[in-house]
């Protein structure tokens, strides 16, 4: 990455220069708004590499500009390239790169309500994040107080596209769903059954967390972390650590590294076992999921048993984790390990036996792998329709340099072929849980806890059950935050859901959705 | 098919008998802190590391008052790991559920040596259990009990969780937790529903929401708040998004406490609500 950042140097000389970087693994380059489009052209066609994140920062009060960050990563390559857009507040705009980059569309906008910077150029430069009844506020500037209250809500004023023909009806949906699922709303059109297409409206859990992360001390938001999407508890948490303790230089000791990676696989494990059961329930198929569903339950029993949660919290911390694990709980891990081993065998039998699931799951939902690669899709989502990232092998942390595991990818991006990658990846998980426990190391199981020190910039990268998770945090004295940016895979792949579900009958809708089984919190923050 | 039959009586019933056995809990489940409030030494440290104001402290002359509030406590198990003079301490217990949200604060005053530890403890709340169980009249409870003590249809509404208490409310209906044996099962409409199952610290985005499913809910109507976030807005509290709780919305006839409460706890706390249990066990 430093190659091409040099490269990138000498193609626009004078107007790009490079900024400190406290870890290899980071590279800060600050770049001029007016270059952005074509050094994003010349990083994506010339040097392969792909946008990860964009996301803004105010930084008026101090260094008189708002900062757009441009995040990079080229495959095989374990650094981070970081492009910084300064936006002088007189002239609040920046280029959208939205036109080309399909998958910054939300992203952009975000920005747009967070900032009130103007996305120029955006080809749907709406609202996305505060809803249309919000008044005009920037909650992420810093002259916008945390606990304003702000006047009461009126009602939904949001227009969706219109749906008009004969026989070409809307369907609305939500943010109430009929299932015990977070709230959003899903505006079909439907020609007869079939879907023409789909209108997302998300940001109903939007809790104020990037802000509430700056009012903080760090030992708190740890918890916050922890409360971003419940299902990725363990991982929101350690991407957080993560960036806490690249930016102190905290060495996290090996032990504490392996047992982070034992409970990361732990949460792959029990999110996978209960979306298959789930997948399984929406074509009909009640017998699978129960046998999911208390699979599931041993899984996170074992959860408990280890660090005293069910959904694995309270238990990272920054330096490693909290508690250390008892020989009795070890073993427990090992008995139980090949328990849901057997039962997951089981498990992947009966839903494969079963023909008529297979029919129902097969073709359901497709999505066509360059529609994949055009919309940024991550994770789970992206690696069944050919999109071969996965942040464990291409920036591994914890203890995943150490360990040997195949990631699997398809290109078939149907229903069927995203439960094949979780089945996959379960089995992976299995086999990588029993070599970390087989090789588990003595030594302390967290570093001893020290002042973070303020104006510290760092990434935390973790590979959660969904994809690909993202923290950038900047330091504040008093071991304190000035910024915490969190980006979900979610925000990546929701519209890879519009995408799968065009041409299918609305009957299949739950199945596709599940199968992707985004988070809305994490969407919305 | 055959494959099928053989799979379900290979395995047998799987079903906890909780409530009737008490709950199997693994030895590290963190539940309810106590707090032996005599013998604590000092408050500060665990009102320092607690990461949602659970314990918060007003500083006066030579004395101190303590709130504890299990309603936002999240059950992370740092005050008794930071409170070395082992007063308090992380126990198993967790059917904490109630029907006044007053049940679930305990309060204490301290004299203060002059380094601010505790000198003394000078008062303390005691728990009004007679009040507990006269919290929402006799008659009324009597009337929910007849008309849905014995077949009950909860609505589940998430008004901004993080979905961490979905996973548990989810749980309940797998074969281990099997809440449909007591007659209660999850309706797609609250037009259908007598219990509002709600969590979330109730964002900007769901207050109308929430509202109009709570004027589609006939009467007699339950509502229950889930979870940290449902009960006091948890680690979000209230802001310029979130309302901090169900509570700040429409009238609420219980809480369970939890982060998320675990099946068990859920559980304990919809059968308190239709009188079908009673709140100290």
């Amino acid at each position: 990455m430093m190659a091409v950042c040099q490269n990138l140097l000498d193609n626009f000389p004078g107007r790009m220069r490079l900024l400190e970087s406290r870890s290899a693994n980071e590279i800060y380059a600050s770049l001029d708004t007016a270059d952005l489009q074509e050094v994003t052209r010349s990083l994506l066609t010339q040097h392969g590499a792909r946008l990860v994140t964009v996301f803004a920062e105010d930084r008026v009060n101090v260094e008189g500009a708002f900062y757009n960050y441009y995040v990079f990563e080229r495959r095989g390559d374990p650094a981070y390239l970081i492009l910084r857009a300064a936006i002088a507040p007189e002239q609040p705009r920046f280029p959208s790169l939205a036109v080309e980059l399909p998958g910054v569309n939300w992203q952009e906008r975000e920005i747009q309500d967070w900032f009130g910077l103007e996305a120029a150029g955006h080809p749907n430069p709406r609202r996305v994040a505060l809803h249309d009844n919000w008044p005009d506020v920037h909650p992420l500037r810093k002259d916008f107080a945390l606990h304003q209250v702000l006047p009461p809500f009126e009602g939904e004023q949001h227009e969706y596209r219109p749906t008009l023909g004969e026989g070409v009806f809307q369907v609305p949906v939500g943010p109430v769903h009929a299932g015990i699922i977070e709230p959003g709303h899903f505006n079909f059109a439907v020609a007869g059954e079939p879907i023409l297409y789909l209108q997302l409206r998300m940001f109903y859990t939007h809790k104020g967390t990037e802000k509430l992360f700056e009012h903080l001390p760090i030992h708190r938001a740890v918890f916050l972390a922890e409360s971003i999407s419940g299902d990725s508890s363990f991982s929101h948490g350690t991407a957080f650590c993560q960036a806490i303790e690249r930016a102190a230089d905290i060495e996290v000791p090996f032990r504490a590294r392996v047992m982070r990676t034992i409970l990361l696989e732990l949460e792959r494990i029990y999110n996978h076992v209960a979306d298959i059961g789930a997948i399984a329930t929406d074509v009909g198929f009640v017998v699978a999921n129960a046998h999911a569903g208390s699979l599931r339950e041993s899984v996170v029993t074992l959860n408990e048993e280890l660090t005293g949660s069910r959904l694995l919290r309270g238990c990272v911390c920054v330096g490693g984790v909290r508690r250390d694990w008892t020989r009795r709980q070890r073993e427990t891990l090992e008995t139980t390990l090949g328990l849901v081993e057997h039962g997951f065998g089981e498990l992947v039998a009966l839903v494969k036996s079963s023909d008529s699931t297979r029919d129902r799951l097969q073709r359901t939902g497709y999505l066509h792998p360059d529609k994949a690669k055009a919309l940024g899709i991550v994770g789970v989502g992206g690696r069944a329709s050919g999109v071969d990232l996965d942040a464990r092998r291409d920036h591994p942390y914890a203890a995943y340099d150490c360990l040997d595991f195949r990631v699997p990818v398809y290109t078939d991006g149907d229903v069927l072929h995203r439960m094949q990658v979780r089945i996959d990846e379960v089995r992976e998980s299995i086999g990588m849980i029993r070599a970390a426990l087989a090789h588990l190391p003595d030594g302390p199981h967290r570093a001893p806890a020290q002042d973070i020190p303020a104006g510290r910039c760092a990434l935390g990268v973790v590979e959660g059950w969904r994809g690909e998770i993202i923290h950038w945090v900047r330091t504040a004295p008093g071991n304190r935050l000035e910024r915490c940016k969190i980006k979900d895979p979610s925000v990546n792949n929701w519209p890879a859901l519009v995408e799968a579900v065009e041409d299918n009958i609305i009957a299949d809708f739950p199945v596709i959705n599940k199968s992707f089984n985004l988070s809305y919190s994490g969407t919305d923050r | 098919m055959f494959k099928i039959l053989q799979k379900a009586l290979t395995t047998g019933v799987v079903t906890a008998p909780y409530p009737r056995v008490p709950a199997r809990l693994s030895e590290s489940f963190r539940g309810k802190p106590e707090f032996d409030l005599a013998r604590w030494k000092d408050a500060r440290p665990a009102a320092d590391v607690c990461p949602t104001e659970a314990i918060t402290l007003v500083e006066g002359e030579a004395a101190r008052r303590v709130t504890i509030d299990y309603g936002r406590c999240v059950f992370c198990g740092q005050c008794a790991e930071v409170s070395s003079d082992g007063a308090v301490r992380v126990t198993r217990e967790f059917e904490m559920a109630t029907r006044d949200r007053r049940d679930l604060i305990r309060t204490a005053e301290y004299a203060l040596n002059p380094d601010g530890s505790h000198r003394a403890l000078t008062s303390a709340s005691t728990v009004d259990r007679a009040r507990a169980a006269e919290a929402s009249g006799r008659e009324l409870r009597e009337k929910i009990r007849s008309t849905l003590g014995r077949s009950l249809a909860i609505r589940e509404v998430d008004a901004g969780s993080c979905n961490g208490c979905e996973l548990e409310i989810i749980a309940l209906n797998n074969p281990v937790h099997d809440i449909e044996r007591f007659g209660i099962h999850f309706v797609a409409s609250p037009r259908h529903a007598d219990m509002l199952l709600v969590t979330g610290p109730v964002t900007r985005n769901m207050e109308m929401a929430l509202r109009k499913t709570y004027q589609a809910t006939p009467e007699p109507r339950v509502v229950v708040a889930v979870g940290t976030c449902g009960i006091s807005g948890g680690i979000f509290g209230v802001n310029y998004a979130t309302r901090g709780g169900v509570d700040q919305v429409i009238p609420v006839d219980v809480f369970i406490p939890g982060c998320p409460p675990r099946p068990e706890a859920l559980l304990h706390g919809i059968l308190l609500a239709v009188d079908r249990i009673s709140s100290a066990r």
